[in-house]
């Protein structure tokens, strides 16, 4: 329509190219929110992105701005140098599950004990997507992997991991939330949660963290539609949403708050 | 006719998330396929005047292949007040 203004806009700094991710994945939604908020902190030209390994290894394509590439998990470790090389930079890494929850567990917890001023998102999608659909550390009891044909069972493979409740107990954070982007009302949410998680370290506060709740339609064997009903049916209950940990906030440090 | 929304044939990969946060519900997956072989969304011409520009579609599109345009502000004697050419 020639005349009236767009309702929505895309960020200048994300590329206007199609994505490689399957029908339906939020790893769209998830990079569209990180490069709105590059775009209102006016970050593009001092962002440095650590891109890591998964479905989320593409990142360097999609954002406009300088990235170095990690080994598989390294992400936060090599955050943590480019950041002490260059401390103007505004440095983040783009994480999925089996990256930051499994072979990245130690890189992660000491660099946000450390308590690097980098900003982490975390791409929560319960299984290891690019690879084929192998069980990670996030992987919901009962859910049926490659690796756990069965169902994933509790006995044998403990629960799964909440991230962000770890990384709030830790010293060096400095926001920590979860957020999911199966509704409206969930993105716009997000949104505040990720432009506080690049807040944080940008203020010398902490390390900035949010975990984003995401579906894999491919590996999770259904249509996007019962991907995106499962994040509310089943993720949310176990994973509950919400502001760990803020340090800006003084009465969400006691415990947590939903930020719905 | 205005056109509040358009869609990008050839990024919709017919994953239908739009389809569910329409609060009119008048996207519709057309028969249609784009050149990657996937259905594409639509939303229908005589349906086209019910859209209000919420942009809720555009919001959840993981693959960025929804315009969505405010309806330009009209006098009383329905004419357009402001222009915006974009």
């Amino acid at each position: 329509m020639k005349n009236g203004k767009e309702a929505f806009t895309l960020p200048g700094v994300l590329a206007d190219i199609p994505t490689h991710y399957c029908p339906g994945c939020q790893h769209g939604v998830a990079q569209r929110l990180v490069a709105e908020c590059l775009d209102e902190l006016a970050l593009s030209e001092k962002a440095i992105c650590i891109g890591s390994i998964g479905c989320s290894v593409f990142i360097y394509n999609y954002l406009l701005v300088d990235s170095v590439e990690a080994p598989h998990g390294r992400a936060p470790a090599v955050a943590t140098g480019v950041k002490r090389a260059r401390p103007e930079a505004a440095v983040f890494t783009y994480q999925g599950d089996g990256d930051l929850a499994s072979i990245g567990m130690a890189e992660t917890m000491h660099c946000a004990n450390r308590g690097e001023r980098v900003t982490i998102i975390f791409v929560n999608n319960t299984v290891y997507g690019m690879t084929g659909g192998q069980m990670a550390p996030t992987t919901m009891v009962g859910q049926r992997t490659t690796t756990c044909p069965g169902g994933r069972c509790a006995d044998n493979e403990g629960q799964p991991i909440k991230m962000t409740e770890i990384i709030a107990s830790l010293g060096g954070s400095a926001y920590a939330a979860r957020v999911a982007v199966d509704s409206v009302k969930h993105v716009r949410a997000a949104k505040k949660a990720v432009r506080k998680a690049f807040e944080a370290p940008l203020n010398n506060l902490g390390l900035g963290f949010v975990e984003i709740l995401a579906t894999c339609p491919t590996n999770w064997k259904m249509t996007p539609v019962q991907a995106n009903e499962r994040i509310a049916a089943e993720l949310i209950p176990y994973f509950p949403l919400g502001t760990f940990k803020d340090v800006t906030e003084l009465e969400t440090i006691e415990g947590p708050e939903v930020a719905e | 006719m205005e056109r509040p929304i358009a869609f990008r044939e050839d990024r919709c990969k017919g994953c239908a998330l739009c389809m569910t946060v329409c609060p009119k519900e008048i996207i519709t997956m057309s028969s249609r396929f784009n050149t990657s072989g996937y259905k594409v969304v639509e939303v229908r011409d005589e349906v086209m005047e019910t859209c209000t520009s919420c942009a809720a579609c555009a919001l959840i599109c993981p693959d960025y292949a929804i315009s969505v345009w405010r309806k330009p502000a009209r006098d009383k004697k329905g004419e357009v007040a402001d222009v915006h050419y974009g």
